[in-house]
């Protein structure tokens, strides 16, 4: 379900492309030994390599090159066993080389697809183009001094993939959709840790607007985009800008614009004859990166499932909807919370407990699933207790809320405060006579049809058993006894 | 000094790891049952009379050590300056894009930072850097790349082509190590096509990965020194030492600069 925009003149689609730049997760960098961690002093972590000292020389690190491979076949792509390392020339403070070691007509991943979710329960497929893996540049840092800026250097040569999209998203729900996906995928995978304010994962988005059914329109790459929010903001601000300019007889000048979160613009950066011309050529420092098929066999064989696989295992296995299952597997630890609690117990029941009252707690608290005060077998214990009638649902969620507070197993708060379900009939129809008793005005109204106030009855037979009361066996013997 | 050196270095990625034989063991004075190749375009127009003769020379020092010399043929010999010329300035003009004078080695002091770049550049590199940076710069050009460094790749790989199927009729090659003999410092600075011309005969093995040696084996009728070049299969710098110490041996050259006798006197 695309988003258009109405125009006077009709409708506009937006079509946006994205490349996504993920810090690879791995100890050292791309091509040098120095530590990758974040939240050093400033350059602390600058090898030799790093510094572009004369006569150091890159070479390449393992892991980075199977956590790239690692990604592609979370991605669904084609792994090259054989790719090219370029160099990509360019001046600037932070960048100590002159030129960033990156991929160029050789990646060492291809063409692959990944699933979105759209709001609605729709499926899309958003086609991956490529994956490659370049050194990331140092930090230029302006607000230490007032007239002089600082170099960190502990970024640079850091491993990252840049994972480039077909123009296949349309509108900013999808562009969200799509960046959450690659976020979770990386995050099952372990590449990544997909922490945009740490600038971990960055995005440039590409968006031109077209009427539908016309060829691509002329596209702007928005830079700077660092959270989801943003990248919706950024397309459209973005895109209604283009409306404007074309429907007033204008064109679009192919650009690179940055996108100001305080202003909520996007501003021009440099124009399409401004662009850097790179001289990319292969990198002669470096062989090109080869490895036999069996490696990337044998890395498949340790990947965990992925989300949509899992999703859709979620909707099989347990039946759960599509809304559901999709917010199980968002995390993984999430999903495995679950698969914990639903284990040989009410599969949709779980996942309502997780869903709404776990989640919703910790959301409200602020915590994350790791910080839970309720473990998942201490979730799945109070379950039980719903589903062999030791206590109602209603009863459950304030069991539930003491759990959170204290930390306690439900079987043991139900002892403790006695909120043990009265299953047993005739305790319950004594009560139910007292309550008969007690209000004959209402029996007689309700005999003559005002079939409203059984629930009246309910409620008096609830409060005077403070909530203990079995609600079925409640409701059939009322029915019985008023009938 | 080269035992010591070669072998596999990790911090390399270009390093080969090869065990690395004993290369004074290979200096065994006899080349019987060797073949020695000499490319008949490295035999080219208006080169002096001098190297033609010290060329021959060469050749026959080394069928009295037994070598049987044949004839090959490099036939993209022609290309291979052009070729050279291309790629060494690409990678140079990116090589040297790191001396911009904030970390080490000479800086202009500009407040400027792009001032202090470029007058750092523009001072620190003399004219025939600055020139390699130029045309390397301008060969990796958008527009320029195909037509200028991947037609040079391409020719590359014919040249190496052309030393392969060389080395299956011979194990090694004799050549003049330059058309003419040295010219002095400063000579050629205006014509830098002329001083590129001098390295017409060593830079396809260059290009080709080969090992190659220059052996000084004779003076010219002004007293300049005129070299042979010796080049072998890739890593079989045992045979090229070999044959380097046969022309060494021979040709006894015991000639210093002038600059150097006149100073020990």
């Amino acid at each position: 379900m695309a988003q258009m925009i109405r125009g006077n003149t009709g409708d506009w689609e937006i079509v946006i492309g994205m490349e996504i730049h993920a810090q690879v997760t791995a100890n050292a960098k791309l091509f040098s030994g120095a530590s990758t961690a974040f939240g050093a002093a400033p350059n602390s972590q600058v090898s030799f390599v790093d510094a572009a000292m004369p006569g150091m020389l890159p070479v390449l690190n393992e892991k980075c090159v199977e956590q790239a491979i690692r990604t592609g076949l979370g991605l669904n792509a084609q792994v090259n066993t054989r790719s090219v390392f370029a160099r990509k020339n360019y001046f600037y403070p932070d960048l100590p080389q002159g030129y960033q070691i990156s991929q160029y007509d050789q990646p060492i991943i291809g063409e692959g697809k990944i699933e979105i979710d759209l709001p609605g329960g729709e499926l899309k497929d958003i086609g991956i183009t490529r994956l490659h893996l370049e050194q990331d540049a140092g930090k230029s840092v302006h607000d230490q001094h007032p007239s002089k800026s600082y170099v960190d250097l502990n970024r640079s040569g850091c491993a990252l993939m840049e994972i480039v999209s077909e123009p296949d998203i349309r509108g900013p729900e999808e562009a969200a959709a799509y960046l959450s996906k690659i976020r979770m995928i990386l995050r099952y995978l372990g590449t990544c840790d997909g922490n945009m304010e740490e600038g971990s994962m960055r995005a440039d988005v590409n968006v031109s607007v077209r009427k539908p059914g016309n060829p691509y329109g002329t596209r702007c790459e928005i830079k700077n985009v660092n959270s989801i929010k943003a990248v919706q903001q950024a397309i459209d601000y973005e895109a209604a800008r283009q409306v404007e300019i074309l429907e007033d007889g204008g064109k679009i000048d192919q650009e690179t614009r940055l996108w100001d979160p305080a202003k909520g613009v996007t501003r021009s950066m440099r124009s399409k004859e401004e662009a850097h011309d790179y001289r990319y050529f292969p990198d002669p420092d470096l062989l090109p990166l080869e490895f036999e098929s069996s490696w990337v066999e044998e890395i498949k064989q340790t990947l965990p499932e992925l989300p949509d696989e899992k999703k859709h295992r979620f909707m099989n296995e347990y039946g759960l909807s599509l809304y559901d299952a999709s917010v199980l597997i968002a995390e993984r630890i999430r999903a495995d919370y679950y698969e914990t609690v639903a284990k040989e117990r009410d599969a949709k029941l779980a996942a309502n407990w997780v869903i709404n009252e776990l989640l919703g707690i910790l959301n409200k608290n602020e915590k994350t699933l790791d910080e839970s005060p309720v473990s998942a077998s201490q979730l799945g214990g109070l379950i039980d207790l719903i589903s062999d009638n030791t206590i109602s649902g209603k009863i459950a969620k304030d069991v539930f809320a003491d759990m959170v507070a204290s930390g306690k197993d439900a079987a043991a708060i139900v002892e403790e405060k006695g909120l043990k379900q009265v299953t047993d009939t005739g305790a319950i129809e004594a009560v139910i006579d007292e309550v008969i008793a007690e209000n004959p005005d209402n029996v007689a109204a309700y005999r003559s049809g005002k079939d409203k106030l059984f629930g009246f009855f309910v409620g008096q037979v609830m409060k005077k058993t403070g909530g203990k009361a079995n609600p079925a066996a409640v409701n059939d013997i009322l029915k019985k006894k008023l009938g | 000094m080269l035992q010591v050196m070669a072998g596999h270095d990790p911090k390399d990625s270009t390093s080969a790891n090869k065990p690395v034989p004993d290369y004074s063991a290979a200096l065994n004075g006899s080349l019987k049952g060797k073949k020695i190749g000499v490319p008949k375009e490295y035999n080219v127009e208006g080169m002096p009379a001098e190297i033609t003769a010290i060329w021959k020379q060469g050749k026959a020092w080394l069928k009295d050590a037994g070598a049987e010399i044949i004839e090959v043929s490099l036939p993209h010999t022609h290309y291979a300056l052009a070729t050279y010329y291309i790629i060494a300035p690409a990678e140079a003009s990116s090589n040297l894009a790191r001396y911009d004078g904030v970390r080490y080695g000479f800086r202009a002091n500009e407040p400027d930072l792009k001032d202090m770049y470029e007058l750092t550049r523009a001072q620190g590199f003399g004219n025939e850097v600055k020139r390699r940076i130029m045309i390397g710069t301008y060969a990796l050009s958008a527009g320029y790349y195909d037509a200028y460094y991947i037609k040079a790749q391409k020719v590359r790989r014919l040249i190496a082509d052309d030393f392969k199927k060389a080395f299956e009729t011979c194990d090694a090659l004799l050549t003049p190590t330059a058309p003419s003999a040295a010219f002095a410092i400063g000579e050629n600075e205006d014509d830098p096509v002329k001083m590129y011309l001098n390295d017409v005969f060593t830079v396809p093995a260059s290009l080709a990965g080969l090992p190659g040696m220059s052996v000084p084996a004779g003076l010219d009728s002004q007293g300049l020194p005129l070299g042979l070049q010796i080049l072998g299969r890739p890593w079989d710098e045992e045979t090229v030492f070999n044959v380097a110490s046969l022309i060494e041996k021979q040709a006894n050259f015991i000639y210093m600069p002038q600059s150097l006798t006149t100073k020990a006197a």
